[in-house]
């Protein structure tokens, strides 16, 4: 784990160091790309000072940071928001590894992306017990992420229990759809 | 029951729950209907003794909005420890009756009473009740209510004809709160114990949970999901103010008052699973209680402030176990099955209700006699939840499921006599029985 953490902390490193986003971008909508021509501050000569801005100043376009975005949008729009739990557990399935490390990259990435990851619980059981399996889930789901080296503050892990069911039916089918974690960026 | 009676009690009732809607209505605005609901006999115990009572209207009752003799009868019936004797005999507080011959008709004690409206607007609801067997006078009372506290004077009246004749204080002027789903609305209601008279105290388009009563009956906790997470709020019923009582990272729930209100136990994730605090009633740093490795949820106070009960699973499934109310070892009370949840305790400290995952899938209602172990089964349902004491320990209220529909219930703790709370396509859960007075 150790080895591997660190592998992404390289990499993270240097996607952070190309990205460099500044303002908290949700998982769920594409990133807002800012686009510069070479030829935009020289078109408005006589308002540039108004603005404030030097004559002198050269605008930079960042092609590298632009794909970094591009990149972290497509991996978001990716990433599964739904991971679903056997009966009565509390481990991940070895299926989901690839979509945490991906929500982990998009963490660490950009610190100030926020995720909430919301426990849910089928309906079988008490609604209070029922709410703490569904926070024991969604805790899973962020000591993993915690594990890749997202940071603590950047994650929520909440529950609704057995309150927002996926699916309104009452056999194994629905059960199984509902005992989940939903991944929702804030 | 069966239907024939069932019909006729809903056709001579049906004018007084119109009125009860039509006001209820009124009171809660344009915003939507309460759910109609009253609590109604489902099955009867038999052989059980029971006080027989000439009951008879009251004089001029019919010029207030609610026929006071109406809900006695009904308080009286629900109970199971009284046997009804009607008249039509005009009779109120200030008549003579001739007690041998009720003894005659078969009633060991006779109640009657009026009604007057006062000037100011209030009424005057006078009421006398007589021991036949011994030929004497037990208690007289006068109340002078606002045509609003109607059904609450007449509550009080059954409540002390109940205490007289059976030695035990009645809890028909208590009330019970609970949450009701409709579509994607949830309300959290406040209700007479007979299950009618429904106001709500709260609104919401997302879940709400646990409701708990102050001790003084004028405050409940909940938690809602109004911020897209569990918060425990405060809100005061009279005012409508609330305030938020815990909102740390992760879930806050399952809010139970100490005895002397002024601290909240709760259940908090903040520190990674869920455990159990305690938190000052106004608010204020929580302070951890258990400190297991496991989930430990649902505490609930014994009476003298002493012990915390509580749900963990902390040896596999969820199981009842107690501890000091200021922390420390945890000892387990539940040893039948492998999933026990969700404690009640009676106020006596002498039995604990709880819901236990039985064969093939079904949780049934529990009690267990905490002196010599002895655990009942409590119900024919196969789905209940939330158990919670009525303040005299002898009826017990429970969320379950009938017909796919989440139903209120209520049984005495002998399992023998049960209620249903009848609503109309409306799913109703949560249960908590406030505590005497208001």
């Amino acid at each position: 784990m150790n080895l591997r953490t660190h592998a992404s902390w390289a990499l993270l490193a240097l996607a952070a160091a190309v990205a460099g986003c500044s303002s908290p971008v949700k998982l769920d909508e594409a990133a807002q790309v800012e686009t510069r021509t070479p030829g935009s501050a020289a078109t408005t000569p006589g308002g540039a000072a108004a603005a404030g801005t030097a004559q002198s100043q050269v605008a930079t376009v960042d092609l590298a940071r632009q794909r970094a975005a591009e990149e972290a949008a497509a991996l978001a729009a990716s990433l599964p928001r739904v991971m679903y739990f056997d009966f009565d557990s509390f481990v991940l399935r070895a299926e989901y590894k690839p979509a945490v490390e991906g929500y982990a990259k998009l963490l660490t990435g950009d610190r100030s992306r926020r995720l909430a990851l919301e426990g849910h619980a089928d309906e079988r059981g008490g609604r209070e017990y029922n709410l703490a399996l569904g926070q024991k889930r969604a805790e899973a789901v962020a000591r993993s992420l915690e594990l890749l080296g997202v940071n603590t503050a950047q994650i929520e892990a909440v529950s609704f229990g057995e309150e927002r069911p996926a699916d309104n039916g009452h056999d194994e089918a629905a059960w199984a759809k509902n005992r989940r974690v939903e991944l929702k960026g804030r | 029951m069966n239907q024939s009676q069932d019909n006729a009690t809903s056709a001579a009732t049906w004018p007084r729950r119109r009125f009860i809607a039509a006001t209820a209505a009124a009171a809660a605005g344009a915003a939507g209907l309460p759910a109609r609901a009253q609590f109604r006999v489902e099955i009867s115990g038999v052989g059980a003794t029971q006080v027989p009572l000439a009951l008879g209207a009251f004089r001029n009752e019919s010029i207030a909005g609610v026929r006071i003799s109406d809900v006695v009868r009904a308080d009286l019936l629900r109970s199971g420890l009284f046997r009804l004797i009607d008249h039509i005999e005009p009779l109120d507080e200030r008549s003579q009756p001739v007690l041998a011959d009720w003894r005659g008709r078969g009633a060991d004690a006779l109640v009657a009473g009026s009604v007057a409206r006062l000037p100011d607007g209030r009424y005057d609801v006078r009421y006398k009740l007589w021991d036949a067997v011994k030929g004497e006078e037990l208690i007289g009372q006068s109340q002078v209510v606002l045509p609003a506290d109607l059904r609450l004077a007449a509550h009080r009246v059954a409540d002390q004809i109940h205490e007289n004749l059976t030695g035990e204080r009645g809890v028909f002027s208590t009330r019970i709160a609970y949450v009701v789903q409709q579509g994607k609305q949830y309300q959290l209601l406040v209700t007479d114990a007979d299950g009618e008279g429904a106001q709500v105290a709260l609104r919401s388009l997302d879940p709400i949970i646990s409701p708990a009563w102050s001790p003084d009956g004028k405050s409940l906790a909940y938690v809602s999901f109004e911020s897209q997470k569990a918060v425990v709020w405060v809100q005061d019923t009279g005012t409508g103010q609330r305030r938020v009582l815990a909102d740390f990272r992760g879930s806050n729930s399952a809010p139970a008052w100490a005895p002397d209100g002024r601290s909240l136990a709760l259940a908090l994730s903040r520190d990674g699973i869920t455990q159990i605090y305690s938190i000052p009633a106004a608010g204020g740093t929580p302070q951890r209680l258990t400190s297991s490795r496991a989930i430990d949820t649902e505490p609930v106070y014994t009476a003298d402030g002493k012990l915390i009960y509580f749900v963990s699973d902390r040896g596999g499934g969820p199981q009842v176990y107690r501890m000091p109310a200021a922390g420390g070892a945890p000892e387990r009370v539940t040893f039948d099955g492998d999933y026990n949840i969700s404690p009640s305790l009676s106020p006596d400290g002498r039995a604990l209700a709880y819901v236990s995952r039985v064969g093939g899938g079904a949780f049934k209602l529990m009690s267990l006699e905490l002196e010599t172990g002895t655990v009942r089964t409590l119900t024919a349902t196969r789905d209940d939840e939330s158990p919670s004491f009525a303040p005299n320990g002898r009826l017990i209220v429970f969320a379950t499921r009938v017909d796919g529909r989440d139903v209120l219930m209520t049984t005495t703790l002998d399992g023998r006599i049960k209620t249903r709370l009848l609503t109309s396509g409306a799913d109703v859960r949560e249960p908590a029985w406030g505590p005497f007075g208001r």
